[in-house]
Formats: structure tokens, C-alpha cells, sequence
């Protein structure tokens, strides 16, 4: 499991609801059912690692986070995952009401479009950046909707939902030193995280 | 031939308001039940299978249908669970159906056999349950008209079920495969030995009707590729006889390979199958659609169910597609119960459930252990006391 990962984990009550969303292998949900006595289920977008995860006893279903959030009801879970992909989906302000919708909090993790590399390599180059956080090439990228730690503070205040933890995370999942600062994350954060909860 | 079967005086109340009795039920078990009775495994089987699953089938000879599932050390492991698969209500291997006599008759149930229903063909499986001191299973599994029967199970009687498997089926019978049946259904009708369904009273069966309505039900349970893989447009070597068993031969010169095989097909299952049987559970299929009872929402027969759901599809089954199963997975979501879905990729139609495909056994497998971990079953435990 990714440090980043565990670093979700220790977010995560025991004996919760989770759903993960992006669940890939199944490692969040299968180290959240051992160690944690969690009901944890997956929704994954690919098919391969869908079934992986079954054929590990892991209760995942094929599914994306634009269609398939909708299907469940209010309250289901106290905790919806979504890590590495909000950049990445076709409506990320729709997926974070959804899942606030159907969980009690959210978990976000997303890489930080704000980093100082990336806005050398534009001030610099006046092409788009290439990093080893993102790494594929403006016209073949699945990530269609970048955003800053400071762009993503500024949606929850206008959707109203309380940021109870953030912090930030390297690529290799360590915590970074400057989660005091919102400011110097912007500048400095390679991966954020997010523990949000609704407005009562 | 004689079959394991319980036989119940008592009969069963159907829900078209007529009553069976006594109440036959035969099956085959496999492996040995837990002495705290909580390993036990249903498969239940599809339209024409019935409770060989895992042994020789007596009138065919050839291996049990899902012979490759369920065994010891299998993904349906009989070293761990106790399996048990009886043949459905209104079947022709020993349950009660149009076979059976009428109640204090000598007289065959034949054509006037009651209409039955999936609830029907459930409340019958739940009476041998009951026989056998079970309470709740620990998995109730099926494939196409099988997993009618587990989503029926899952409904009806939810605290018997502690994991789902349906696999390539429905919550409710398509159009088209409605009308896949009725030309099966009137291939039968338009058999000159079908005397109005009391054929065995004249000493024959209408084989030729029953014939053609499994060759053309054979088509829907394969995909065009798969058809073109396995024949393409060969032809039979013309010195072979080109007439099987009571087919008339060809008229057209050289036979198609596929033409062959469908013949040997439909020639070889009127040996095993009762063309009244095929009409009744053809029916039930066709009545059954679950949320059509509770005003089309299929969320409610689901409603915080304690049952952990998996639910499996094949990617070429124009049958039972897909988008079938995903309705379904949609709608267990809204019922808030604990679900798993997988399309296995397969280019083999309906019946890659039957066939050799490594994900759908890793995915049973897999699902099935996971689902033990949850119920507390151990690993292993069963078979060390064995």
C-alpha cells in the first residue's frame, strides 16, 4: 500500500462505511476491512483491476465516479474515497457534492497543479509542464481538470463543505513539513489531501 | 430411474392458487455440511440443466454440467462446502412437474401441469432446505435461469442468503427473450406428435417440435464469433450420413458444419427433456420480473438486505446482457447492499458460463472465500473434518 494510502487510512474511524472510489488493486478497501474491521466497498473504472479485486474477496463493482455516485442513496457511507482522480473526471465539483451526498465525509487526494516545478517549467518554457506527477503529454492527458491546493480551499468555501484535516503528500506518499501553511503547500505540495464533511 | 428426492405429503400451495402434492424434490449434494450447518452452497441450475452438477449424468453418460466448478479444490470447492442442486420445480429429473402424477391418479400432470412462477420454483427449494436442517445458506449461486432463482431467493428470503451470486441473468425476462421462447413454445405446438400435450398417452413425444426449439434456443446461448471460430462455413464431408436421429436429411447437397451441430444438438436433448417440462419453466421465465411486483422499483425487494451480492456478466452475452446486470447492480446500489460486479471479457455468448474462462473462476472463487472470511467460516476447517 501507498504511504499516502496509509496516511488515508489513519484518517478512517474503525467499523465505518467506506467507499472507495478509484479503488484500483483493492489494497485501501482490503487493508481497511483487515485492520480496521471496516465495510469497505470499491467502485473502479477498470475492468482488469475490478476483477482482481473480487477474485480477492473484495466487494468492488465496475463504475466511474461521473455515473455511478448518483445510484446510491443519501447517508451510506461515512466515508467516500477519491484518491488521485478529481483532476481527472468529467464533472469534479458534481462528484464532491455526490459523494457528500451519500457519505458523511470525503476524502480527496489530487496532485497539485500550484507547484513551484510547474510554474517554472510555464514561466520558463511557455509550455505546458511535464512532471513525474504529470506526466503525460497536454493532448493525451486524462487530466482534464487540474487545480491548485488554493483553487480546491476556495470551492469548499463556496460549496460550503468544512475542511476538518488537509495536509500535503510527496510522490512518494510522505507528508510533507509545510501543512501549516496553506500558502507555502500551494508553492510547495506535490500530492494534497483533503478530509472534508458537510455544513450542519 | 431412480432419483435422490424428498417426496412431501404436504404439497406445495402455488402462487396461481393450485396445489401440488405431494411435493417431490430431487437432488444431488455434494461434499459434507458443517456440524454447525453453515457451509452449505445452492446452485440452482438453468432451463434445461438440471441437479447433476458435478457427476455423470445418468441418461447422457457425460460429466455433470458444471463439473469444472464444482469439485474439491474447484472455485465451488466441495472439500470446504456442502453443494447442493436440486432440479426445479416443474422439471423432468425427479421433482415434481408435468411428469408427476395428479393428486390420488394415475393420470400424468402432462399439459395440465399449474402454471408455476420463480417464487414457486424458490418456495419448493426452501421446503428441501427446511428437510435438511438448514437454515441459512451460505451461498445461493446460478447462471441465466439459475440466477433467476438466487435474485428470488435473495428477495423472498433474505435472512437464508448470506452471499448472491447471480451470474449472466436478469431482475426481469426481456422482451426478446420472451419471444425467443413463444417460437420455441409453438415449434413444439406445430409437432403433429404433440397430440395437445398428451404425447405420452399415444406412446411418443414431439421430438421434432422440441428439436427445433432447442436449436434455435442453442443459437441465443453462442455469439456469432464464437459460431464463426468454432464452424465458419465448413461443410461435412459429403460420404458422412447426413441424417441424425430423427432430423430428415439434407435437401440441399453438402450440410454445414453448424447445421450438423445443431442437429446433434436438438437429437440429443429430446432424449433428456420433457417437451411439457420445457413449456412450464419456459413460462415461469418468462412471468418473472421482480420489481413489476413492487410498482417497478426494483430497489425495494433489495431494501437493506443483509446479503452480500455478486454479480457477474459475460461481455458477448446478447441473451442476458451486460446492461441487464449493470440495471441490476444500479438498483442493488440504491438499495444500499453490499455488491460486487464483474463483466468477464468472452467472446463465447451466454454459455461461457459453462465453459472455461480463468477470470469467472477467480472471481468465484475469490468471491466466495471472501464472503466465507465475512461469515466466519475458517479455511480449511470443514475439510480436516472430513
Amino acid at each position: 500500500m501507498r504511504v499516502d494510502q496509509q496516511v488515508i487510512a489513519d484518517m478512517i474511524a474503525p467499523c465505518s462505511r467506506v467507499l472507495d472510489v478509484g479503488s484500483g488493486d483493492g489494497s485501501l478497501i482490503g487493508h481497511l476491512f483487515r485492520t480496521r474491521a471496516c465495510d469497505a466497498q470499491g467502485i473502479e473504472l477498470s475492468m482488469e483491476a475490478v476483477t482482481h479485486s473480487v477474485a480477492h474477496g473484495l466487494p468492488v463493482i465496475q463504475g466511474d465516479a461521473d455515473h455511478d455516485l448518483i445510484h446510491y442513496p443519501n447517508d451510506s457511507f461515512d466515508y467516500v474515497v477519491l484518491q488521485r482522480t478529481l483532476q481527472a473526471v468529467e464533472r469534479p465539483r458534481e462528484v464532491l457534492r455526490q459523494m457528500l451526498r451519500i457519505g458523511e465525509h470525503a476524502i480527496v487526494s489530487f496532485p497539485n497543479f500550484g507547484h513551484w516545478r510547474l510554474r517554472l517549467q510555464l514561466l520558463y518554457t511557455g509550455r505546458m509542464p511535464m512532471t513525474s506527477v504529470w506526466a503525460t503529454p497536454w493532448h493525451e492527458t486524462p487530466n482534464i481538470h487540474p487545480c491548485t491546493i488554493k483553487d480546491f480551499f476556495a470551492l469548499c468555501e463556496e460549496d460550503g463543505y468544512v475542511v476538518e484535516h488537509w495536509t500535503t503528500v510527496n510522490e512518494r506518499g510522505r507528508r510533507a513539513p509545510w501543512y501549516y501553511s496553506p500558502r507555502l503547500a500551494n508553492l510547495c505540495g506535490e500530492q494534497a489531501l483533503f478530509l472534508l464533511r458537510r455544513k450542519i | 430411474m431412480v432419483y435422490q428426492k424428498i417426496s412431501l405429503q404436504e404439497g406445495l400451495d402455488l402462487q396461481c392458487g393450485e396445489r401440488v402434492a405431494p411435493l417431490d424434490i430431487a437432488y444431488q449434494t455434494y461434499g459434507t455440511l458443517s456440524p454447525a450447518r453453515d457451509n452449505a452452497i445452492l446452485i440452482c441450475h438453468a432451463l434445461t440443466g438440471d441437479q447433476y452438477v458435478a457427476d455423470t449424468h445418468p441418461f447422457t453418460g457425460k460429466p455433470g454440467w458444471w463439473a469444472r466448478m464444482v469439485g474439491p479444490g474447484l472455485p465451488i470447492d466441495t472439500d470446504r462446502f456442502f453443494v447442493i442442486c436440486p432440479n426445479v420445480l416443474g422439471g423432468c429429473m425427479g421433482s415434481t412437474g408435468p411428469l408427476s402424477h395428479k393428486p390420488d391418479s394415475d393420470e400424468l400432470w402432462g399439459r395440465d401441469f399449474p402454471i408455476i412462477t420463480m417464487h414457486d420454483i424458490v418456495a419448493a427449494q426452501v421446503k428441501l432446505m427446511d428437510h435438511l436442517g438448514i437454515g441459512r445458506l451460505f451461498s445461493v449461486i446460478g447462471a441465466s435461469m439459475g440466477g433467476m432463482q438466487v435474485l428470488t431467493w435473495a428477495s423472498d428470503y433474505p435472512d437464508r442468503v448470506f452471499a448472491a451470486i447471480p451470474i449472466a441473468t436478469s431482475a426481469f425476462q426481456s422482451a426478446q427473450n420472451i419471444a425467443f421462447n413463444e417460437v420455441s413454445r409453438q415449434a413444439i405446438f406445430a409437432d403433429p406428435d404433440w397430440h395437445d400435450g398428451n404425447y405420452r398417452q399415444f406412446d411418443t413425444i414431439p421430438a421434432r417440435g422440441l428439436g427445433v426449439a432447442r436449436m434455435m434456443a442453442h443459437i441465443t446461448y453462442l455469439s456469432e464469433e464464437a459460431l464463426t471460430r468454432k464452424f465458419g462455413r465448413r461443410v461435412r464431408n459429403a460420404s458422412q450420413p447426413s441424417a441424425i436421429g430423427n432430423m430428415p436429411s439434407v435437401f440441399f447437397g453438402d450440410m454445414f458444419e453448424v447445421e450438423s451441430y445443431l442437429r446433434h444438438q436438438g437429437s440429443t436433448f429430446v432424449k433428456r427433456f420433457d417437451a411439457n417440462a420445457y413449456l412450464s419453466i419456459t413460462r415461469a421465465m418468462d412471468y418473472f420480473d421482480l420489481a413489476a411486483e413492487y410498482d417497478g422499483d426494483l430497489t425495494i425487494p433489495f431494501k437493506g438486505s443483509p446479503t452480500r451480492f455478486c454479480v457477474i456478466s459475460f461481455s458477448s452475452d446478447w441473451l442476458f446482457p451486460t446492461s441487464q446486470s449493470r440495471h441490476l447492480v444500479r438498483a442493488l446500489n440504491r438499495s444500499g447492499v453490499n455488491v460486487s460486479f464483474v463483466e468477464i471479457e468472452s467472446d463465447r455468448g451466454h454459455d461461457a458460463f459453462l465453459l472455461e474462462e480463468p477470470d469467472f473462476d477467480r472471481t468465484m472463487r475469490g468471491f466466495l472465500n471472501g464472503a466465507a472470511e465475512h461469515a466466519g467460516l475458517t479455511q480449511g476447517g470443514i475439510a480436516h473434518a472430513r
